[in-house]
């Protein structure tokens, strides 16, 4: 049992951190991917996270053109875009501040430090590839420090949910945004395979992927590998049995209808086929999935976030 | 060896006389700074300050886009009270705490310290801090405050004097406990050298007060901030997770039916004392300030019906006002029966004409305070004041004499204290923390002892640049 307020700073804490992350890898594979070569539509490729943000508009009522030095800028260092890795980084530190008390010091002084660092960061103009990398390991110093010195209680649990929550959004927008690049056939065309090596790295999947799968790259399988496979820790598969897990620990019987829905939507993937996510098509199925995941968001604040 | 300015005799030193001989309760501790080389407290006092401002960093940070964070200074030499003097100082805090909780109770009923013309009706009833709603409510053990911090000085003639009772939300009793756990961490020699009363149990004391405070058996317990832009939030954070219990936001309550619920992730949970750190106010906007975001709507109706609790009451500042100050000792054999323990500082209260007129006399020499000021702003300490600032409050005596009152300059002790060029003697004040229950008074043995950083400023506050030390009470 803790107070609404105080878990719900827990969840939005764990959800910027991880949003901050999940920024920072769909920037990168934003731009490495309009640097492509023979790349038809570079200025859609680094406009994509604009799109994906719903910061589109914005951007181009400050900007003519897409350049994508502005975008990086605008979508990384802009503490005015609410939607940049900065605002994110530092709406963490505000949500652990405000509850300070409920994590440990080693949480803390994580989340004070990347948002004091990083807007030192910013302020530099530090060189974006090297931003990326940086926003990556605080996220993984963070989750470090919480998974490590946090007391597996509600407060921990809070945490999770709002993580693999972000996570599981997060996965399912990038995964659309790139759902039109799936050929019909399996395809061999040098642009994909740039394509999708940049998208596994991104993600960190690059390894994964060739241990799974021991076999060329293709589309199919990244989507596979990223929507069902319960062993790929950002595949969506894994965050629902996350969010399940998670919610099973949190006491008290406020929670049943989100619990229900998290399970609901684990069994679902469990037995879905690629096939018939095919044969429903990848987008309409993302586009289902991101209503599943923003229903589920709503279950979990009504149930215990909200002041009721 | 260290450069040592020596105190003046104008007024009282705690360590030294202007001899530069040592007080006996510091022989000990003259010793053992002799002893140490400056460069060695040196590198003592910068841990100490890196050491604060990491937890500094944790608490203190304010809403500012910067993070920056304010630092209350700390010396570290401590202010060192002997036994028989502290055993003077409680007996008189009980004796007062106990005759301003009467005074409360008496006021919010009866009424019969007006009646038998002791003090004045309008002096009561007119005053901005009383509260009509107040009357007839009939509080457990007929408790009002729960938490007293009572400022105290020591004045040249070497005699204790309480400056003012704080029984509103006294603050700063975090600052005794983290001076005390610095002073252990750098300097533990010295507290296998002295026997130095322990005031770690003041958390699980608080706690027990605000049990007992309620008529219920378990009751639930909450600690009410404002918020964690407020700048004693530290405090705040501090108290609550010490006695292990929520740290809630107004937002985070809520009135049904005249009961008060914190809404949590298993539901509601109902709230049976409220240790709250919130202005009377700012408490209800239904029935104080309607504009206030930080109260709880309809927390004064389920305070009425007796279905919570509030630490300190509703109301209590109408017997910390400067105006009713005058009045404590009358308090005290009024109620008890008994003669005051504790020195009240002589005030002329200017609404008095002929108090009026010897303070309009007297300017020179008298520090004239507004009577609802707080915080060390609003008032003329007349020894220093220029010309100007003399003519002013001439000014403001002549338009609303009642909103101020007058009090010889009190030459408060100074204790030697690092600064730039040394140790040289500071003024100081002490402030300790007074626990009121039905079953008894309770306190622990020291409190916070601020101390004013520029030479010869008699202004101890921390928002006009006053730092603490550790307070030590020996045991005999």
């Amino acid at each position: 049992m803790m107070l609404s307020r105080t878990a719900d700073h827990l969840f939005w804490m764990g959800r910027y951190m991880e949003r901050a992350e999940n920024l920072a890898r769909l920037l990168e594979v934003s731009h490495a991917i309009s640097l492509m070569p023979r790349s038809h539509n570079g200025g859609a490729e680094i406009s994509a996270p604009l799109a994906l943000t719903g910061r589109l508009d914005d951007f181009q009522s400050r900007h003519d053109h897409t350049e994508p030095a502005q975008v990086l800028h605008y979508m990384a260092y802009d503490l005015t875009n609410p939607a940049s890795i900065l605002s994110a980084l530092r709406s963490a530190r505000e949500n652990a501040h405000a509850v300070r008390g409920k994590i440990s010091s080693d949480m803390w002084m994580s989340l004070n430090a990347s948002w004091l660092e990083g807007r030192k960061l910013a302020e530099q103009g530090e060189d974006f590839q090297l931003f990326f990398d940086w926003v990556k390991e605080r996220a993984h110093l963070f989750r470090g420090a919480a998974y490590s010195t946090m007391r597996r209680s509600d407060a921990f649990y809070f945490l999770r949910l709002g993580t693999f929550l972000e996570r599981a959004d997060n996965t399912a927008r990038l995964l659309d945004v790139k759902s039109h690049l799936l050929p019909d056939q399996q395809s061999a065309d040098s642009t994909d395979y740039y394509t999708w090596s940049t998208l596994l790295r991104g993600l960190g999947a690059f390894e994964a992927y060739h241990e799974t799968y021991r076999d060329t790259l293709n589309g199919k399988r990244v989507f596979d590998l990223l929507l069902l496979r319960e062993d790929m820790p950002r595949s969506l598969r894994a965050c629902f049995d996350e969010i399940r897990q998670a919610l099973a620990q949190i006491q008290g019987d406020n929670g049943r209808p989100a619990r229900r829905l998290a399970t609901e939507l684990n069994a679902a993937l469990e037995f879905t086929a690629m096939d018939e996510v095919f044969d429903e098509g990848m987008h309409p199925f993302l586009r289902r999935m991101l209503g599943e995941i923003n229903r589920l968001g709503e279950s979990i604040q009504r149930a215990y976030l909200e002041a009721a | 060896m260290h450069a040592l300015t020596l105190p003046h005799s104008s007024h009282y030193d705690e360590m030294l006389l202007s001899s530069g001989a040592v007080r006996p309760h510091y022989q000990g501790f003259a010793e053992w700074l002799q002893a140490q080389t400056p460069e060695a407290l040196s590198r003592k006092r910068e841990e100490a300050n890196q050491r604060f401002h990491r937890v500094g960093i944790t608490f203190s940070v304010y809403g500012d886009e910067s993070g920056a964070e304010r630092l209350i200074p700390f010396d570290t030499i401590p202010r060192i009270v002997p036994a028989a003097e502290w055993r003077a100082l409680e007996a008189g805090m009980r004796q007062r705490v106990k005759a301003l909780n009467a005074f409360l109770h008496d006021i919010y009923h009866d009424h019969a310290i007006v009646k038998a013309g002791i003090i004045p009706a309008e002096q009561v009833f007119t005053n901005a801090q009383y509260q009509p709603a107040m009357q007839g409510i009939d509080l457990p053990d007929q408790i009002y405050a729960h938490i007293t911090g009572v400022d105290i000085i020591r004045h040249a003639d070497g005699q204790y004097y309480v400056l003012e009772d704080n029984l509103r939300v006294p603050s700063g009793v975090s600052y005794m406990l983290e001076n005390r756990k610095m002073m252990m961490r750098l300097f533990p020699e010295l507290f296998a050298r002295h026997a130095v009363g322990v005031v770690d149990q003041y958390p699980a004391l608080l706690l027990s007060t605000l049990r007992q405070a309620s008529r219920i058996d378990n009751p639930t317990v909450v600690v009410l901030t404002p918020g964690h832009y407020n700048s004693a939030y530290f405090e705040h954070a501090f108290l609550a997770q010490q006695m292990g219990v929520e740290l809630v936001e107004g937002r985070d309550l809520f009135v049904r039916d005249d009961h008060v619920y914190m809404r949590t992730t298993a539901g509601h949970k109902q709230v049976d004392v409220i240790y709250r750190r919130i202005d009377d106010a700012f408490l209800d906007p239904l029935a104080f300030r309607p504009d206030s975001m930080l109260g709880v709507p309809g927390l004064l109706s389920a305070y009425r019906q007796g279905n919570v609790i509030l630490a300190n009451a509703i109301g209590t500042g109408v017997a910390d006002d400067k105006s009713i100050y005058p009045y404590v000792p009358e308090m005290i054999r009024f109620y008890l029966g008994e003669e005051p323990l504790l020195n009240n500082v002589p005030t002329w209260q200017c609404r008095k004409p002929e108090d009026l007129q010897y303070v309009l006399e007297h300017l020179d020499e008298l520090v004239v305070k507004e009577v609802h000021g707080a915080g060390g702003y609003g008032m003329l300490i007349g020894p220093v004041a220029s010309e100007e600032e003399k003519q002013l409050f001439r000014d403001k005596l002549a338009t609303d004499p009642a909103g101020y009152i007058a009090q010889p300059t009190l030459c408060l002790s100074s204790c030697p204290t690092f600064v730039e060029a040394g140790i040289a003697p500071r003024h100081l004040d002490l402030r300790p923390f007074v626990l009121s229950s039905g079953k008894d008074i309770t306190m622990v043995p020291g409190g916070l002892t601020r101390v004013a950083l520029k030479a010869g400023s008699l202004v101890v506050n921390s928002s006009q640049g006053g730092g603490t030390k550790d307070t030590w009470v020996l045991e005999d």
